[in-house]
């Protein structure tokens, strides 16, 4: 197994994977997410391992099905292969995935500590995906899908979700 | 096959995550409200999502074309490797949380020393569960905490819990002769070294809930070696119902 530091993209690649989005939040694409850690073109086919933000995440299963599709409808047949390390971190999303998310009205990561503080404690760190306001809470350590934690506003009374950090 | 011993060793922990994973996919829809609901088939989700790695795994120790489903689904009773405790069956919430609590602490530390194994596929693995499982872990504790040191009914019936639960703990630290191989090849955890450390850890939550913690000494075993207790027959009739309803069936 080999250990990958930094995604070893092939960037003539990059244009057909820019086309695959989560099944859950249509608004990233799996470069933006960072699930793809390799992507390259051997004798005319193509080369891609995925790596699962958790465990059970049924998006892979779709994530995988939508990557061969893209190239298939470029002509190009391509192999996924699932990894498990080094094992996926929210660091590994672009910061235009982030904003992208939030305009969509998900929360997007804050750092470990801050993490912590919103998820452990009782810390007012979210800002609040519909008016900005800080005054937010935690509904719920877990939301919708693996990834989320469901946050609550106390100025707009929006309900919303929040992508857990993890390192 | 070639490595019997560790194909053994890897479903005993594998079962673990079905099982319990099954027992917790049960209350999908039944919780006591929307986010513990969500909460329970979240944690079902992390669970699943990891035995099938290590299923994957197994079948390509077994070979002969084996695949995840079939040990999944295709075994017989006795071939279950899981520990007792994550067959029994959900009653109440604070049941639920009991089980999922003594679970979550042994599944922590099992994850904490496995990512020091020998086997790269089992490091993988317990270094991408170890982050699941200490979200899990912090979520029962809280809730242990929350029902202890709650109201006079929620405590009465958490303690009630984990008296109950209590006698399927020691089994955890218990080691199979498939175990034992596989801990001496620098591959296993030996288990028996984390029994401290756990009742340590769960004596510190139990204190903090304001309950008390077991003075019970009678302890039962037997999931390890496939020696399950009256409810996995009913778990497995309900899991393994459309593979055997349509043989071979993908989704």
């Amino acid at each position: 197994m080999t250990i990958l530091l930094a995604p070893n993209i092939d960037r003539s690649l990059v244009p057909i994977l820019e086309t695959v989005s989560d099944p859950e939040i249509p608004v990233l694409t799996v470069l933006d997410l960072g699930v793809v850690r390799e992507a390259v073109k051997r004798n005319g086919k193509v080369y891609i391992k995925l790596t699962p933000t958790y465990s059970g995440c049924p998006a892979m299963d779709v994530i995988g099905d939508d990557l061969k599709a893209a190239f298939a409808n470029h002509g190009l047949k391509a192999e996924v292969e699932l990894i498990l390390t080094p094992a996926w971190s929210t660091d590994w999303m672009s910061e235009a995935g982030k904003r992208k998310m939030e305009a969509y009205g998900i929360a997007a990561p804050l750092e470990e500590t801050a993490d912590k503080a919103v998820l452990l404690g009782n810390a007012k760190l979210v800002k609040c995906t519909n008016c900005g306001s800080k005054n937010t809470r935690l509904v719920s350590q877990f939301g919708s899908t693996a990834c989320k934690a469901l946050f609550q506003c106390d100025d707009c009374q929006e309900p919303f979700d929040y992508f857990k950090c993890l390192k | 096959m070639k490595n019997e011993n560790l194909y053994k060793y890897i479903l005993g922990i594998a079962d673990n995550s079905l099982i319990l994973g099954q027992r917790l996919g049960e209350l999908c829809g039944h919780g006591p409200n929307l986010e513990t609901d969500i909460a329970l088939t979240n944690i079902n989700l992390d669970l699943i999502g990891q035995a099938r790695s290590y299923y994957q795994y197994a079948a390509k120790l077994y070979g002969d074309n084996k695949q995840e489903d079939d040990i999944a689904f295709l075994r017989l009773e006795r071939e279950y490797r899981n520990l007792l405790l994550v067959e029994q069956p959900n009653t109440h919430f604070g049941y639920v949380m009991a089980r999922q609590f003594l679970f979550d602490i042994y599944h922590y530390l099992l994850m904490e020393n496995l990512q020091h194994s020998k086997d790269e596929t089992l490091v993988a693995i317990a270094k991408k569960g170890i982050k699941e499982v200490s979200y899990h872990k912090r979520f029962s504790s809280d809730w242990i905490k929350r029902l202890g040191d709650g109201t006079e009914e929620s405590h009465a019936k958490v303690q009630e819990a984990i008296n109950n639960l209590w006698r399927f703990t020691d089994e955890m630290f218990y080691l199979t002769e498939a175990d034992k191989a596989v801990v001496d090849a620098g591959i296993g955890v030996d288990v028996s070294n984390l029994k401290e450390t756990y009742y340590k850890k769960v004596s510190e939550v139990l204190t903090e809930a304001t309950l008390q913690i077991p003075e019970n000494k009678y302890f039962t075993k037997g999931g390890k070696e496939g020696l399950h207790t009256e409810h996995m027959g009913y778990i497995l009739a309900d899991l393994q119902y459309m593979q055997k309803t349509f043989p071979n069936m993908t989704w």
